[in-house]
């Protein structure tokens, strides 16, 4: 059969409500395969390497919606079209009739007392509305991605000069004035205020900081790139001082991975001279300088997490580097797993939706796990050469660019790791999957919901082969997000899922686990 | 008081520019939000949009 296609020129939505829309889509009876789509030469290459590209396509702009499908039978279109207009009329906001601005200047006319734009819109268009923004004196966020380094440094130098903020390029989170924006967790309001340049690593310190009964003040992000030597930590030092001058804010925590070394210096200079006390959690960085410089350093998220909260209590900060359970109960638990276990078992997978959370895990484990294989590897030479092919010890970020080309990240869209969970789990040498589940607004209203039918049956075919599958989990979420922690836990635990209270714990029972595996 | 801190003690209002489950989440947080009705400025042609901006 030939390519059904659906032009509608000047018709704008944006990427992820149509790339969910592609994978709905995808399940209808008589659909070979589909594409959902504005026609961006992103989508037009997409297009091509399906098979669905034809001349219309081509002839498309960025402006102009469509619908292509190989079918079975040219009679299932109709079927396609209406289940897309539907999904189009259901993913629309509920009070669709309020006016909708088509430009930033007539969005500020109607809105005047706007104070912050959110943009997240495709990144080569991005630059120029957020120096619209700046310009009409308002605060930025900047969620898209593909802006390039030199516009961020224009955008940044421009937001300094107007004493704004410019959240990102590429910023999942921010917490501002206890409203969770975009990827953002529901946090007690508090004292602690939180300046972080990696999104998942931040929501992973805020939501401890909620778990452990206390909560934040402003949560800034600044985009990962920001303390690279040629930003030169813009934003964080901006961050800074707003934090300092914060009558709520009495303590303050900075995360990173490791800054460039004279971006480091900057930042702790200025931190030297703080008067409220500072938690650094330069991921893996030097925790000697952090001291020298009068920081509190950490060494995992969950530490950093933990040291705010005493301090924000008035107490003395202690290394928090254990388990929130007795010895004997982590004890229990591994002896329970590794019993089950056969003598093939030895390698883990971690399969992880957040960046910094996987970075973390292999931080933590390398030391008795020996190489970890990943796309985003601490050593180059472990980099897998195919990121579809796991290689014994191996740990992913499924929301790295290579996994997420055409598809939504894996927190919006679970289906990318239930794949490879299955996947993973037919492999007789694998032991232990690692999993973080991270909820919150912007996320999948239900992602262990999704995850569920392939966690019970990754762990029925290993029972068949004699097997036992070990899954650790940690869930970055709190008790008032849409998704509700609690619930969360109980059905993953309903599964026989090990749920660790924090990223840290699950990586650290994971190494207890192969410590018995390999005793 | 810098903007930013000037920020900090205002109600938040916002104009979404992009994802709509962004505008989704801010209302039913009953958060003060517009969503725009974004699309590439001159069909995302650069040297028209150029042209466009320059006209304001």
């Amino acid at each position: 059969m030939g390519l059904s296609v659906e032009v509608r020129k000047n018709t704008y939505y944006d990427s992820v409500t149509l790339m969910l829309i592609s994978k709905e889509i995808k399940q209808i009876m008589g659909v070979n395969e589909a594409l959902v789509g504005m026609g961006t030469d992103l989508n037009k290459e997409l297009a091509k390497n399906l098979n669905l590209i034809n001349e219309d396509i081509k002839k498309l702009g960025p402006n102009d919606f469509f619908i292509v499908a190989n079918l079975e039978d040219d009679s299932v279109i109709e079927k396609v079209i209406k289940t897309v207009d539907n999904l189009l009329i259901k993913k629309k906001s509920e009070d669709s009739s309020e006016y909708r601005p088509a430009t930033l200047d007539s969005a500020l006319k109607y809105q005047s007392d706007s104070n912050l734009v959110l943009i997240s819109v495709p990144g080569k268009y991005a630059s120029d509305e957020v120096k619209k923004a700046l310009k009409n004196d308002k605060h930025v966020m900047l969620f898209s991605d593909n802006v390039s380094i030199e516009e961020e440094i224009e955008l940044k130098k421009l937001a300094k000069e107007k004493g704004l903020l410019m959240m990102g390029p590429d910023c999942g989170t921010a917490i501002i004035n206890n409203v969770p924006l975009a990827f953002a967790n529901v946090i007690k309001k508090g004292n602690i205020g939180i300046v972080g340049a990696s999104g998942t690593g931040t929501q992973e310190v805020s939501v401890i900081i909620d778990k452990l009964g206390m909560g934040v003040s402003q949560v800034i992000g600044t985009g990962g790139r920001d303390l690279k030597s040629e930003v030169g930590g813009i934003m964080m030092l901006e961050g800074i001082d707003a934090l300092l001058n914060d009558k709520n804010t009495e303590v303050i925590v900075l995360i990173s991975k490791p800054p460039a070394k004279e971006v480091s210096e900057k930042v702790l200079k200025k931190v030297s001279k703080s008067k409220k006390p500072v938690v650094v959690n330069f991921i893996g960085g030097d925790l000697d300088l952090i001291k020298k410089h009068g920081a509190y350093p950490s060494s995992t998220l969950e530490d950093a997490a933990y040291k705010a909260v005493a301090l924000a209590k008035k107490e003395e900060p202690m290394d928090f580097n254990g388990f929130s359970l007795e010895k004997e109960k982590i004890e229990k638990i591994v002896k329970k797993e590794v019993e089950q276990m056969d003598s093939e078992q030895k390698y883990l997978r971690g399969l992880y939706t957040g960046g910094t959370l996987a970075d973390e895990a292999m931080k933590l484990l390398t030391k008795d796990l020996g190489h970890i294989y990943s796309n985003i590897p601490l050593d180059p030479q472990f980099k897998l050469i195919d990121v579809n092919k796991s290689i014994e010890h191996t740990c992913l970020d499924l929301g790295d660019d290579e996994f997420t080309v055409g598809r939504p990240h894996p927190m919006i869209d679970p289906s990318t790791r239930v794949e490879r969970l299955i996947k993973e789990a037919k492999d007789e040498e694998v032991a232990v999957l690692l999993m973080d589940f991270v909820l919150g607004y912007g996320s999948h209203e239900d992602p262990i919901g999704e995850m569920i039918p392939a966690i019970k049956k990754a762990k029925e075919s290993m029972v068949k082969k004699g097997k036992h599958l070990s899954i650790v989990a940690s869930i970055c979420g709190t008790n008032n997000d849409p998704q509700s922690l609690e619930i969360s836990k109980r059905k993953l635990e309903n599964e026989g899922v090990i749920v660790m209270p924090s990223n840290a714990q699950a990586v650290k029972l994971v190494s207890e686990i192969f410590k018995k595996i390999n005793s | 008081m810098s903007k930013i801190n000037e920020l900090f003690n205002d109600e938040l209002k916002i104009i979404n520019m992009g994802l709509e489950s962004f505008h989704k989440d801010l209302k039913s947080q009953n958060v003060k939000v517009i969503h725009m009705n974004w699309r590439p400025l001159a069909g995302g042609n650069k040297k028209m949009a150029s042209l466009l901006s320059r006209l304001k």
